[in-house]
């Protein structure tokens, strides 16, 4: 066989400021064309895998490292992140935050500039490469025209200017709508065939990557390579449970079915999934087994929005007539692209834009006169991004903050501060700085901070954005805890299985207008919806069709009941 | 969401869009220069009119540009104001003449030299406003680094300037956003709440500004070394452009302008016209 392209011979990594390494003894082969992705929970060391191939480590993030790591030939520690970046081109996580240039084109061509091309060959260049993934009509827009999905595809182009024989993707489907990361995932695809680079991918988000074959998957935990896998061996077995990473949903509704799955079923793809006959009857047996879950009582209507119209602009409306109700305690979630209305209508309800026209309604009252902060005491609303709301350095003092304002005596702050810190889990921690937490307890604090002061209904923007699947669940229980507790909870999200597993409900938007309005489980096996709204089909629908399971909500609803119960019951 | 920008740049097509960064900031430094060596009020109306033509022909509109001209604006007052509160008589000093119009209390007289010179200080500022206005507004700011960069400034300082402008748009969005969240939790930032309290609240702003901020710098440099910025010494530019005919006409256009101007002030020895004697 022909000489691995990246190569690690006993790779061990230790960050400068960390006291134990972030990867242990890595022996690891990629060849080249090889097409790779690295699963594996947060803090793994995938990241870090993947920047001791690019140069990051050691140029901008120092550590010792022992062992031999050989990229393109090259003994990467004896290059610098220039040389490295000849072959290796590096797609990163966020694509606002490497969007460099002021326009597409100059953006595209920023490594050719460093490179100090001659202008006329740079123009060529980048043209051509902006054919390639489909930006040559945008050459001059600037980063705040463009979906999350251009700016990523625009960042592709920027790194294959240089013809670079790896691709390294770090969680390139952490900020995109579902729609775009499907089609971020083909276009991948499509260029590694077309050029016969190297592609790594690193993601947790494992059900989303196979959209598209990949040749290996790579799974990382705890700093070791737990797994070095075609992708039906591992989906075979029960290593991604193990380790933390969500297994694709048709599979575990096939395990749940107690249909047995082996490497030759080609369990990698929905679609080319072997089954035969006594596998379908299997499903099918036990879809009818399961007894659906009883329609609970319908409460009475916490929130109501009428005719809600509103535009930044005269001339170009962001949304239009919206209307829908929310009962007490319901745990709704708000779907659609980027730029459908979602946030704005999240605005609009929390005060921070005045509606042109229409009413809300809380309690049967219309707030449309309430400012920002009557409004606060009923509504809460949680930001994507914690360290966007966090301003003060200790815990107590973060969530007692509303509190303070409100001139609430301090005993009673002190009170109210404690007891939402239980209900939040955070309570051993309260005199902690903030700063030691993880990204995940600092989302916590963050809804910890809201709900101190004492709303009915909280909204979050994308609760669970670029959390793997163990915070992921950890969020979301809690939130299922709070909302036990008679919180009403609506979420905006891009994340199909959250809508599907948490929130009965959906809303489903789209250029401005509220499209749909039904279960969870009824949108996402509607492919017309699906497509209009940039969502993504559930493969538990694919999996139905498979089976002649007829309607596929229902099995999709009756999955959905079970695996709830199995997580409760923690086997 | 359009958050407005302070200092942006807005594209158009226009004669003064058209020339490169270079030849603009090259303009802007000699007319600069020119108005702030004279107080030849002849030289200074005359610059004025050549600035005011300029503006126009970038076709850009005045209220466009707004919050920069009330800004300066009352700085020229402000200016105006300090002068006189401490040197009442310098119009006086300088011409030589003294025709007083007003005693008004103590040392504070107004005379006709002192309104001469106050005027001769508000036409510096005329002259030089629209100009820096101009150039702000018509240079798109990757040129403008690449423009600094060809008059001999490192590539590095020339792109940080660039890319602060890049990320302002981002930054401001950022503030909005997290000021509204803040709001939601019952701080007051509103016009209700006093001024005091307002700076006060505003510190909870600060903090997650600064965080993020902080963020999105990590991941910004992380992208430029990974596609290779700072690898060589030089580096070429996507938007520069070569050199027009309207370019060289301009910049002969300014040396010209600066040359006469400084003729025209130091004929007679003295920097100030003199319409008193």
């Amino acid at each position: 066989m022909n000489t691995p392209i990246i190569s690690f011979r006993d790779y061990t990594f230790q960050y400068r400021a960390q006291a134990r390494p972030t990867l242990y003894n890595i022996n690891l082969d990629i060849y080249p064309g090889e097409k790779i992705l690295i699963a594996g929970p947060s803090g793994s060391g995938k990241s870090t895998l993947a920047s001791c191939v690019n140069g990051l480590i050691p140029f901008s993030y120092p550590g010792e490292s022992t062992g031999e790591l050989i990229v393109d030939g090259m003994e990467a520690k004896k290059q610098s992140i220039f040389q490295l970046s000849k072959s290796v081109g590096t797609v990163l996580q966020d694509p606002d935050g490497q969007f460099i240039g002021l326009t597409v084109a100059e953006d595209i061509a920023f490594a050719l500039e460093n490179d100090c091309v001659p202008q006329a060959e740079m123009h060529a260049t980048t043209k051509r490469v902006a054919g390639l993934v489909d930006v040559a009509h945008h050459l001059d827009y600037a980063p705040h025209e463009l979906s999350g999905g251009q700016k990523q595809r625009v960042s592709l182009a920027g790194v294959m200017v240089d013809a670079v024989k790896i691709l390294l993707f770090d969680e390139p489907l952490a900020n995109l709508d579902p729609a775009a990361g499907k089609q971020t995932i083909e276009l991948i695809d499509r260029i590694q065939k077309e050029t016969g680079t190297t592609v790594l991918i690193i993601e947790h988000r494992l059900e989303d990557v196979l959209w598209r074959s990949v040749d290996r998957i790579i799974l990382m935990d705890e700093g070791h390579v737990a797994a070095d896998l075609r992708p039906d061996e591992l989906l075979a077995g029960s290593l991604l449970t193990e380790t933390g990473i969500r297994e694709p949903l048709y599979l575990t509704a096939l395990k749940y079915a107690g249909v047995s799955v082996t490497p030759e079923k080609k369990p990698a793809h929905p679609d080319t999934l072997v089954l035969d006959e006594a596998d379908k009857a299997q499903v099918r047996r036990w879809f009818q087994a399961v007894q659906p879950a009883p329609a609970p009582e319908p409460k009475p209507v916490l929130l109501e929005v009428q005719g809600l119209s509103f535009g930044y602009t005269k001339d170009r409306p962001t949304l239009r007539d919206i209307s829908f109700t929310i009962r007490k305690g319901e745990m709704v979630s708000i779907v659609g692209r980027n730029g459908a209305g979602k946030s704005t209508l999240s605005k609009l309800v929390c005060g921070f834009e005045t509606p042109d026209s229409g009413r809300i309604l809380l309690d049967g009252r219309d707030i449309s006169d309430d400012n920002i902060r009557t409004r606060a005491r009923r509504i809460g609303y949680v930001m994507q991004n914690p360290n966007q709301m966090i301003s003060k350095t200790m815990i107590f003092d973060e969530v007692a903050l509303g509190l303070v304002h409100s001139g609430m005596p301090a005993d009673q702050i002190r009170a109210r501060v404690e007891e939402t810190l239980k209900i939040c889990g955070l309570y051993p921690f309260r005199n902690w700085p903030i700063s030691a937490l993880s990204f995940g307890q600092k989302k916590r604090v963050t809804i910890a901070s809201v709900l101190a002061l004492g709303p009915e209904v909280i909204i979050l923007d994308e609760p669970t954005a670029g959390q793997d699947f163990h915070h992921y669940t950890e969020i979301m229980e809690f939130l299922r805890r709070v909302n036990e507790q008679g919180v009403t909870v609506l979420m905006i999200t891009h994340d199909m299985h959250l809508m599907l597993e948490y929130t009965p409900r959906a809303l489903v938007f789209s250029d401005g207008r509220l499209i749909a309005d039904k279960s969870a489980a009824e949108v996402l096996c509607d492919p017309a919806l699906v497509e209009q709204a940039a969502l993504k089909e559930t493969s538990l629908f694919t999996l139905a069709g498979r089976c002649g399971i007829a309607p596929p909500e229902q099995f999709v609803q009756r999955f959905i009941d079970y695996d709830r119960e199995v997580r409760a019951h923690g086997c | 969401m359009a958050a407005n920008t302070v200092l942006n740049y807005l594209p158009r097509k226009s004669f003064v869009h058209q020339l490169t960064g270079t030849t603009k900031l090259a303009f802007f430094l000699l007319f600069t220069f020119a108005s702030m060596i004279t107080y030849d009020t002849r030289v200074l109306v005359g610059l004025m009119i050549i600035s005011f033509a300029a503006f126009r022909a970038s076709h850009i509109k005045l209220r466009e540009v707004r919050f920069m001209l009330v800004f300066m604006l009352i700085f020229l007052i402000l200016n105006n104001v300090f002068i006189y509160l401490f040197s009442p008589e310098q119009g006086v000093q300088i011409y030589g003449t003294r025709h007083v119009i007003v005693h008004l209390f103590w040392r504070y007289t107004i005379t006709w030299e002192q309104l001469f010179y106050t005027l001769n200080i508000s036409l510096k500022y005329f002259v030089a406003l629209p100009v820096a206005i101009l150039f702000i507004s018509a240079t798109n700011p990757s040129e403008f680094a690449a423009s600094l960069n060809r008059i001999g400034v490192s590539y590095r300082v020339g792109y940080s300037v660039a890319i602060a402008l890049r990320y302002i748009p981002d930054i401001q969005r950022d503030y909005h956003s997290i000021s509204q969240a803040q709001q939601a939790r019952g701080i007051e930032l509103g016009k209700k709440e006093k001024l005091l309290a307002r700076m006060k609240n505003s510190v909870n702003i600060l903090l997650p500004l600064i965080l993020s901020s902080l963020a999105r710098i990590d991941t910004i440099s992380n992208a430029m070394e990974l596609r290779g910025f700072g690898k060589k010494k030089k580096r070429t530019w996507y938007v520069s452009r070569p050199f027009a005919r309207n370019d060289y006409l301009v910049l002969g256009f300014g040396v010209l302008l600066l040359v006469a101007s400084l003729v025209i002030t130091f004929w007679d020895g003295s920097r100030f016209y003199n319409p008193f004697v």
